[in-house]
């Protein structure tokens, strides 16, 4: 989403879902996964809204919806693109939304060769590197920036520097060359149209196995439900993100949205459902490798790297990145206080620089190529709940120390004596070398803190009770840990000690255990002035070193000395919007983007969908929510050429993070797997790619290696092998690995048992009996379950052929009040090449009735397995 | 309360509830009974397993914690709570819980006690040891790197911003860049 509107967060917040005339919900369970979010899917559906639901298996969200579409698992692009393919054919585009919001009239170089003039590539393709070089990408005359955050992966994996950019090109606000009547066959909506042509109902229909009614149902329900009287919400978690071709997938539903006009107004957006109580706190601050705080980059390693460097390639000049000094010399002072000075680049040299992919997948390549020796594992289950779980539990084992902060003692803490890999004799506890402390941890109830959820809204949760013995806070062993290396460090000799001696590490002691005051953390989260007053919002962050934030996108979540984040004034005293419940970044806006929710001339589209709107007597924006929008920047506000910064951004143009203040169709620049979203097949697939001959994305990030072989596909010699989709998933009774749920007696009582839901059709066909067992392999493991045999999978026809799948919850592992096998051992890491997030959703597999071999027998299983798939070790 | 007085069956008989399902069972050993969230204090709370972000109302007496229940009063989730969110008091009371480090020594074959203050010095020592010894300056081509190779971090995220903010801090200044999150996952 960052790539399509400028920020990586969900567009609007759940309640607002209400309002919605039409809900597609889409790579998500939301039902079972998100039971309490889906209340608002409710409200809408009582109040007249369609609710559909597009996935492969039948489940409660689609028992409740109007209308469920199966698809294959993995087909999602092409059935976004037949949704694209019918709103452009047949005109139903919000046409004025459009011309106006979004870069449908910008005309790009004559150059860019599109996906379907070069059979599923894009110009600018090397195959030597794997890797796209993008000027060819560009607007005519116009160099722009990929949203922060997600700009610096492109030099990385294309390999080529980050170019200098002319952003100064912008004209009164607006790119250089456009055509506002969509006609020039260059501009993006033309672009658009050729690139989706293809997608016809017939085609979509048979790349995901439905039926081509089904497409114009689902088109049409969402263009007679978008407009100015009516918008359209789409809802996704991560059965869009886990692919090869994530990223690409939820651009399908950007774009639609955008020629929709579902933007910004009440009742759209995309809403991103996410899994745990904080992960978009745990991106905004993020614990990510390419990440400083407030989506920031990290400084990568360059000839010129200085801060004026980092700035001029990092920052746009437009929008609002065109600040990013005042957000990295505002988070430099917050970590180095007074040791960051004007003189010395604010310490900007203290910070490490990253070159390359850093990712979790590749640490655990270092520790299994013996170059990560030291391992923290904090609230987190990688034995268990990664992908390809058993590299992960190979790889722990030859760590030289690991750290695990838990509840409870999980499977990757007691790996060296109980992993499944010991029952099979490939690790003997006596030769792993690894160092274990095992720590407890402090519940939410234990500790006080925010977290920040699917809806951008951070929420205070207060300290209830003292945890019991040595379980401490996260807080509490980071901030003690820090105060001894710092201790240690400034007695003995260490390579670079600079920045953990400078910096800032004081925060009040609280009680017997010292407990860090996490208030005074939000604090320095939220920033102070020269004064040490804390900021009231973002605006007022400095570059000359007067101000301090800890993470600029939070700044406002303390103002007025008070935690924003603990206000809990109930909503039924408030409007729908709830202003006063905790506080929302940015600057407490609950839709962002909402300068959209107006026409171009300030005014509501409509009575029915009004929102934020120019108030002429005010002077300013105004409205139910707070407006994502300088306040007074007047409507027909006109940029002069070569302002800088927000001031670049016209009076009609709500996306302000963008260097155009536009929504982008197409992605000139930020996204290294090409500007529009192309159908590929996923990693391993039983299907060969009904649309171009190159078969998955050529960008996808493989790992080729003993363990972690990938099962051959139909291109491939024996790529009938492994004849079934495989894909997991999660049940509401459980929380991903299981470490807050299978230690749980109430949730383990519910659900007890590992078991794979299979068709009729496949039962009958290997054998399966429902309640007994069945084996499931891949070339990495083989897992046993306990058949469920439903109707609720249907096989279904692709390219003529019958395809059928295997569904597998993934919660199991060796402890915990109830145990199993762990689905993610079957699965391979193989990423998108955007994000590094993993394949779980449509790989392949096997599945035959019975127990599966034991003890010893297990690896002469797998190689009988290989063999047949000729994979000899490799991929 | 008159008729609190009276057999149960003369209210029932003789009274305006006669299938005896409201005023006519009750007694004053029943008006006597109390919830056991009384007298409690209510600690407000976030739910912490999905990202819907759910109130919760934490009941505590005598410094435990006694029941956990929605939160009427937000606006996302109005008092509701699904199975996970509904089970939060048997998480944080799970019978599996453990309250002290343990420790494995390399090539160990079973846990040992170890006291907290000594487990924190020697991951102190550890983290140094290992900076120390995959320290990288330079890469090949002579551009700075300044940071530690040997030491990586996988954490949930479950936890809190604050917490992150500490850990992407602390690790950033020792020059730890593999710094990742369930968020990749």
């Amino acid at each position: 989403m960052g790539t399509s509107f400028g920020r990586g967060g969900a567009t609007t917040f759940q309640q607002d879902l209400q309002h919605s005339d039409c809900i597609v919900i889409m790579g998500s369970n939301m039902a079972e996964n998100h039971p309490v979010g889906f209340q608002w899917v409710m409200e809408a559906r009582e109040r007249g809204a369609q609710v559909i639901h597009v996935d492969p298996r039948f489940t409660r969200t689609s028992a409740v919806a109007t209308k469920h579409v199966p698809i294959r698992a993995g087909s999602d692009i092409a059935f976004l693109g037949g949704i694209i393919h019918y709103i452009l054919e047949n005109e139903r585009a919000f046409k004025e939304y459009v011309v106006n919001y979004t870069n449908a009239s910008v005309i790009l170089r004559e150059d860019f060769k599109d996906s379907e003039d070069l059979d599923g590539f894009f110009s600018g393709w090397h195959a030597d590197t794997n890797g796209y070089t993008f000027e060819t990408w560009q607007y005519k005359d116009m160099d722009m920036h990929g949203s922060a955050g997600q700009r610096e992966d492109h030099s990385l994996l294309a390999k080529v520097p980050a170019f200098s950019q002319k952003v100064d090109a912008l004209k009164n606000g607006e790119p250089p060359h456009m055509d506002k009547t969509l006609q020039d066959p260059r501009c993006v909506y033309q672009v658009l149209k050729r690139h989706y042509a293809r997608y016809t109902p017939e085609t979509v229909a048979r790349i995901c196995g439905t039926e081509p009614q089904h497409v114009i149902d689902v088109a049409e329900a969402l263009c007679a439900n978008s407009g100015r009287e009516r918008t359209s919400a789409f809802c996704y978690s991560v059965a869009w993100t886990q692919h090869t071709t994530g990223v690409q997938t939820i651009r399908g539903a950007a774009i639609i949205q955008l020629l929709l006009g579902n933007i910004g107004r009440p009742g759209g957006g995309i809403l991103a459902l996410r899994g745990h109580a904080s992960i978009q706190g745990s991106t905004d601050i993020p614990t990510l490798f390419n990440l400083l705080p407030g989506y920031v980059p990290m400084p990568h390693a360059h000839a010129h790297d200085g801060l004026k460097d980092f700035i001029q390639s990092e920052g746009a000049k437009t929008g609002y990145w065109g600040n990013m000094d005042k957000y990295i010399v505002s988070l430099l002072k917050a970590w180095f206080g007074e040791r960051a000075t004007e003189k010395n680049d604010f310490c900007f040299d203290l910070l490490p620089r990253i070159s390359g992919d850093h990712s979790t997948y590749r640490s655990i390549m270092g520790m299994l190529d013996g170059k990560v020796k030291g391992f923290f594992c904090i609230g987190e289950n990688p034995a268990v709940g990664s992908a390809n779980s058993g590299l992960h539990r190979r790889a722990m084992a030859n760590l030289e120390w690991l750290v695990v902060r838990d509840f409870s003692e999980i499977e990757s803490a007691s790996f060296w004596y109980d992993a499944p890999e010991i029952e099979t004799g490939e690790l003997r506890t006596e030769s792993i070398p690894t160092e274990v402390f095992w720590m407890p941890a402090a519940a939410h109830t234990e500790k006080d803190g925010s977290f920040t959820n699917t809806q951008r809204l951070l929420q205070w949760h207060h300290k209830a009770v003292e945890p019991q013995g040595d379980a401490r806070s996260d807080l509490w062993f980071y901030y003690h840990l820090g105060k001894r290396i710092r201790e240690k460090i400034a007695q003995q000799q260490e390579p670079f000690s600079d920045p953990v001696a400078f910096l800032t590490w004081n925060y009040p002691e609280k009680g017997e255990t010292a407990d860090p005051d996490a208030q005074a953390v939000l604090r320095e989260i939220n920033g102070w002035d020269a004064s040490g007053k804390a900021l009231s919002d973002y605006n007022a962050l400095k570059a000359d070193g007067s101000t301090a934030c800890g993470c600029w996108i939070y700044c406002g979540c303390f103002k007025d000395e008070v935690n924003q984040t603990a206000r809990r004034k109930p909503g039924s005293e408030q409007s729908w919007v709830a202003p006063e419940w905790a506080w929302a970044w940015p600057a407490n806006r609950r839709i962002i983007y909402n300068r959209a929710s107006a026409d171009p001339q300030g005014k509501p589209w409509s009575e029915r969908k009004k929102y934020v709107w120019w108030d002429d007597e005010i002077g300013g924006w105004t409205g139910h929510d707070v407006p994502d929008f300088n306040k007074t920047k007047r409507p027909d506000y006109t940029p002069e050429t070569g302002a800088k910064a927000e001031d670049a951004i016209a009076g009609w143009h709500p996306f302000i993070m963008q260097d155009d203040g536009l929504g982008w169709l197409f992605v000139p620049a930020g996204i290294v797997d090409g500007p529009l979203p192309v159908y590929y097949e996923p990693h391993e697939s039983p299907v060969k790619n009904p649309l171009y001959s190159q078969q998955a994305n050529p960008c996808r990030q493989e790992f080729p290696r003993t363990f972690n072989e990938s099962n051959p596909s139909p291109s491939d010699a024996h790529g009938n092998v492994f004849p079934f989709v495989l894909h997991t998933y999660r049940l509401t009774e459980h929380h991903t690995a299981g470490g807050m749920s299978r230690t749980v007696p109430r949730l383990s009582e519910l659900q007890p048992e590992f078991f794979c839901e299979v068709s009729p059709e496949l039962a009958q066909m290997r054998g399966l009996v429902h309640g007994d067992w069945a084996m499931i392999f891949t070339a990495r493991a083989v897992v046993e379950a306990r058949v469920m045999v439903t109707d609720r999978v249907k096989p279904m026809r692709v390219e003529g052929k019958t395809l059928h799948s295997v569904g597998l919850p993934y919660h199991w592992g060796s402890r915990g009040l109830v145990t199993g096998d762990s689905a993610n051992d079957l699965l391979s890491i193989t990423l998108d090449p955007n994000v590094h997030i993993q394949e779980t959703k449509g790989l392949t597999c096997d599945i035959i009735a019975g127990r599966r071999p034991r003890g010893a027998d297990v690896p002469g299983f797998l190689n009988a397995v290989r063999t047949r798939a000729h994979l000899d070790g490799r991929t | 309360m008159n008729d609190r007085a009276l057999w149960p069956v003369l209210r029932q008989a003789g009274g305006k509830d006669p299938l005896a399902l409201g005023a006519a069972a009750k007694s004053q050993k029943t008006a006597d009974w109390k919830a056991r969230i009384n007298d409690a204090k209510v600690v407000k709370s976030i739910c912490p397993y999905c990202a819907v972000g759910c109130g919760q109302k934490v009941f505590v007496k005598d410094e435990k914690i006694v029941q956990i229940e929605g939160d009427p009063d937000s606006p996302i989730s109005r008092g509701r709570l699904c199975p996970k969110g509904s089970a939060t008091l048997s998480l944080v009371q799970s019978p599996l819980r453990e309250y002290n480090v343990k420790y494995r020594r390399p090539y160990g074959t079973r846990w040992e006690d170890l006291p907290l203050e000594r487990a924190m010095e020697m991951i102190a020592d550890r983290v140094l040891k290992t900076r120390r010894e995959t320290w990288e300056a330079k890469d090949e081509e002579g551009n700075t790197l300044n940071r530690c190779y040997g030491i990586a971090h996988l954490g949930g995220a479950t936890l809190d911003n604050e917490e992150n903010y500490l850990m992407k801090k602390i690790y950033t200044a020792l020059g730890v860049v593999q710094v990742e999150n369930q968020a990749r996952l």
